[in-house]
């Protein structure tokens, strides 16, 4: 968590979104992070994101755990109200959060730690309920914080930087996903802008739990030879099943789309997600497949990327819970208290 | 007729204790319910006390129905009268008679003759051979063979069986065919007593004024009235026995009131956690989004979100706990009661953190204080416990009808709106402008300018992380400063006087209340004057101390084996240790009157003697 403010510096010329903003006022402050890590780079990715999709900053709230990653929301979005939670607990102040105000867009960020360890009933849960929130996990395979310790995503096999290599097996959050029904589950490289950018964007218009799993390289305990989460391996080892368009609601109208590999995924709100197949037998409404696939590259090491996995009329938490469409904070007290009248009322079958 | 003449019983009217030993699973919940509310329709002040195993089906199961004219509430270690219908707690039922009570049994099968008593009435009753014959299938005819002892006990003690009758008409109002059922074996069971003994017995039932204005509730379901009231939208919960019945509640209760009949919309939002830990972040992270939040516990519950509690203090954000307390450490007896989770609450989590708790002696404050919970929370900026058990929350207890004033309006604190955002140059999180400890918050969603990060690390007063002690302690000194503020708002304890010059005192909380309103006057009734000081919340206002300061020896009621109570007092007043005298009942079963009367009577002789 930074304790230095970033300096914004105004010149003509600069680029503003449909709000009259520019990339500058979607920034946060300065990374404490150390140099490399593939966490700012993601920071810069959801910069991005959020400031072409031109969405008001007061409007989102940002949540995380404990961790590295975790460190990351008070590096974006300053205008966004801010929540840094207990270990592992990120998802569950999400789901509160929502379950009173719907409107807010939540992004939670989460490392591997901290969703697949200590955290990994809530990261499950909200999976299974289908929580509206984008829920990226900055995975490096260690722990940063305390000094290089295996995570529960390290590949068996994998070496630590002083040398031990890792016996147990790994937690693919992505097949996890799959499994517990989730909606959405994607991967990418923080190394990967050109990827992760329009992914993040479609997850935020995603009307559900969007999980992408990013492998985002530990510069300081896990870049080493023998990692399978260092950016060389990764860079090797990557296979892109499916590249992502998104196409915001007011465009997607106008927008033809090509026969051919290319998939139009329609959302709710009007968007698109083009989705192009560069496997082509590859079709990310077939869970079993995703599964398969992803099992299939695990064996040849490869670390596949892409949108794996997408349903986008799975009923989301609040379609689940029959919440009113207006926010429960919206409500004023008149709207939630009975009165006097019903009390009376109804102790009359206590007499 | 069984009766042996020999045996003495004085006359009792509408002042009786009925016990009824069942088993779990038999439907033997509806007819005790039934006998308490045929008494409550009488007219006879009554409380029912369900002491039930943690078993779905198969286990004993007794109920208690205390009558009382003087309006006592509490178990008092009389029988009166025993319903002995579980074979395999025969001789321990028959054992606990009071000497010239009575004991019913089912007479359908023979009984060892050994399993008698000279000093008590022994009544037979063929329940069980009446069902049989009149009933079918089997799980009818268990039913209809508890529902027949009450029909028993209404000729036996004059009990008005047209009250029965119409309590069953209301009961099974979609299903008349179950009024007649019910009824006739209502009439089995008050037909052959009525043919075979001697009725009323001397222990009987009188019409009286004694419950107008009356309801009986359990403290659960008044605790959900008081959250639905007070605007409560988000509960989040993982069941646990004694708290299961709040949430229920409050379901039932916002469906009946709080979903819009055309669109079928939910003005609440309940979430099932995975687990208890969720349950609190689910909560704390409503409270921060502006709602009012609750969830439901017990002991095993609050160890587990106490993590996230001392993160809720030390972030500032409002949150409505539930503890109902049940026997611990560890599981221990979960559906037998206890005062223990004092401590637990009081200063729950890791690092200096202390929270308002309120401890509700009723329903009826179970209904008040969950309101003024959710004032407290947000007020405070800061998790609240409200305190009950399994006694308050499970068991139906006679209180005043519940009243609202609809003038009412929720104290949610210091919130800026993007109005006053709008027109303020810069806005810090934790900046105490007013001195009074609570700086003002704002909601998400609300301007860009309110932002703010929540963290649960080291922070200074504008919200940014520090790790400069200077800094980190300006805030934490702070929070003392907040709790001193708490300490005004906090509902004061009620003193009651004996009316008589005595330095004696008695300090008791929550659920002990009635055995004490009891035991006050039967001390009396021996010479033994006391004034009596309830607790009502904690941290605890000065009239706790004025009150420890005029008496010499001040007991110290409560049900837990520690005093945890008398420890928080040695802890949070000045008070002289050797003044707190410990009273402890904490077997799980509702403290009895007659204990609080003998410690303390047996206490004060020695003192005299010495």
């Amino acid at each position: 968590m930074t304790f230095i403010a970033k300096p914004k510096v105004k010149w003509s010329g600069q680029r503003l979104n449909e709000l009259g903003l520019s990339i500058r006022d979607y920034e946060g402050g300065l990374s404490t992070l150390c140099a490399g890590c593939g966490h700012d780079s993601v920071t810069a990715a959801i910069v991005q994101a959020f400031w072409e999709l031109a969405i008001r900053p007061e409007q989102v709230i940002k949540l995380s755990g404990i961790g590295c990653s975790s460190k990351t929301p008070a590096y974006f979005l300053n205008g966004a109200h801010g929540f840094n939670s207990v270990h592992g607990r990120m998802p569950s102040v999400a789901t509160g959060a929502l379950a009173a105000n719907r409107n807010l867009i939540a992004v939670g960020i989460s490392g591997d730690g901290d969703s697949l360890s200590i955290g990994f009933g809530q990261f499950a849960h909200a999976v299974r309920r289908n929580l509206n929130v984008l829920y990226l996990i900055e995975n490096n395979g260690v722990y940063g914080l305390t000094k290089g310790q295996f995570s529960a995503s390290a590949d068996p096999g994998s070496t630590a930087k002083k040398g031990e290599a890792n016996k147990a097996q790994a937690i693919d959050p992505i097949a996890t996903a799959i499994t517990l029904g989730g909606s959405f589950a994607a991967r990418s490289f923080s190394g990967d802008k050109q990827q992760l950018v329009p992914l993040i964007k479609a997850g935020l218009a995603h009307p559900g739990c969007a999980v992408i799993d990013i492998v985002s390289p530990c510069v300081t305990f896990n870049d080493h030879d023998g990692s399978t989460k260092s950016y060389a391996w990764t860079r090797a080892h990557r296979e892109v099943a499916t590249a992502t368009d998104f196409v915001p609601p007011a465009k997607a109208i106008e927008t033809a789309y090509d026969e051919g590999d290319s998939v139009p995924i329609r959302l709710h709100d009007g968007s698109v997600i083009k989705l192009k197949k560069l496997d082509s037998s590859y079709d990310p409404h077939d869970r079993a497949r995703a599964l398969q696939y992803l099992e299939q590259h695990r064996a040849r090491q490869q670390i596949v990327t892409g949108l794996l996995y997408i349903d986008a009329d799975l009923p989301e938490f609040h379609a689940l819970s029959g919440t009113a469409s207006k926010s429960l904070t919206e409500h004023s007290f008149a709207e939630l208290n009975p009165g006097a009248q019903a009390l009376a009322k109804l102790q009359t079958s206590l007499k | 007729m069984l009766v042996s003449h020999s045996t003495k019983t004085t006359r009792r009217v509408n002042d009786f204790v009925i016990k009824i030993g069942t088993v779990n699973g038999t439907g033997s919940a509806s007819a005790n319910s039934l006998l308490m509310k045929a008494l409550f329709r009488m007219g006879i002040p009554v409380t029912g006390k369900n002491l039930f195993p943690s078993n779905i089906q198969g286990l004993p199961t007794w109920y208690e129905v205390r009558a009382s004219k003087d309006g006592y509430n509490a178990r008092t270690g009389r029988v009166d009268v025993m319903v002995a219908m579980n074979a395999q707690t025969y001789a321990r039922d028959l054992a606990e008679v009071s000497p010239g009570g009575y004991l019913i049994y089912d007479s359908s099968w023979p009984r060892a003759k050994q399993l008698a008593r000279d000093d008590i009435h022994i009544i037979g009753i063929p329940l069980a051979q009446m069902a049989n014959e009149n009933f079918g299938p089997s799980r009818v005819r268990i039913l209809m063979k508890n529902i027949a002892y009450v029909g028993a006990l209404c000729a036996l003690m004059n009990i008005d069986r047209a009250i029965v009758r119409t309590l069953l008409e209301e009961t099974f109002a979609a299903k008349p065919k179950l009024i007649d059922s019910n009824f006739q074996a209502i009439s089995l069971g008050y037909d052959y007593a009525l043919k075979h003994y001697d009725c009323p017995l001397p222990v009987q039932a009188e019409p009286m004024d004694g419950t107008r204005g009356k309801i009986l509730i359990e403290g659960n379901a008044a605790a959900a009235l008081g959250c639905l009231y007070a605007g409560a939208t988000v509960g989040a919960w993982y069941p646990i026995t004694p708290s299961t019945s709040l949430m229920d509640a409050f379901e039932g209760y916002c469906r009946q009131f709080r979903r819009d009949p055309d669109t079928g919309e939910n003005r609440y939002c309940i979430v099932q956690a995975e687990d208890e830990l969720a349950a609190a972040g689910m909560v704390i992270g409503a409270g921060w989004a502006g709602a009012r939040a609750f969830t439901p516990t017990s002991g095993p519950g609050i160890s587990l979100m106490g993590e996230f509690i001392g993160f809720a203090y030390y972030t500032e954000i409002p949150a409505v706990f539930f503890d109902i307390q049940r026997v611990g450490p560890s599981t221990g007896m979960p559906t037998r009661t206890q005062q223990c989770d004092i401590m637990a609450a009081a200063y729950a989590s890791h690092g200096d953190t202390r929270h308002p708790v309120l401890l509700p002696a009723d329903p009826g404050e179970c209904f008040k204080l969950s309101v003024q919970a959710f004032d407290l929370a947000e007020r405070l900026q800061t998790p609240v416990f409200v305190l009950s058990d399994l006694d308050i929350g499970m068991n139906d207890w006679m209180v005043p009808e519940l009243t609202w004033d609809d003038k009412y309006q929720p104290d949610r604190g210091k919130v800026l709106d993007a109005e006053q955002l709008q027109n303020m140059e810069k806005y810090f999180r934790f900046l105490d402008v007013d001195g009074d400890g609570i700086a003002a918050r704002t909601l998400p969603g609300s301007h860009p300018r309110g932002a703010y990060f929540v963290r649960g690390s080291g922070h200074n007063q504008y919200g940014g992380y520090t790790e400069d002690g200077s800094e980190y302690q300006e805030v934490v000194d702070r929070l003392l400063v907040k709790w001193e503020t708490a300490r005004t708002l906090m509902p004061a304890a009620q003193v009651t006087e004996s009316g008589h010059h005595t330095k004696v005192g008695i300090i008791a909380y929550g659920s002990s209340h009635g055995a004490i309103v009891e035991s006050l006057d039967r001390l009396a009734d021996n010479g033994i004057y006391a004034n009596y000081l309830r607790l009502r919340a904690f941290p605890f206002g000065d009239e706790v101390q004025a009150f420890l300061d005029r008496h010499d020896t001040v007991f110290v009621v409560e049900q837990n084996r520690d005093g945890q109570m008398r420890s928080l007092l040695l802890l949070e007043t000045e008070v002289d240790r050797d003044k707190l005298v410990s009273v402890r009942h904490y077997n799980g079963m509702p403290i009895p009157s007659d204990v609080v009367t003998r410690c303390v009577a047996q206490h004060i002789r020695k003192e005299a003697v010495a």
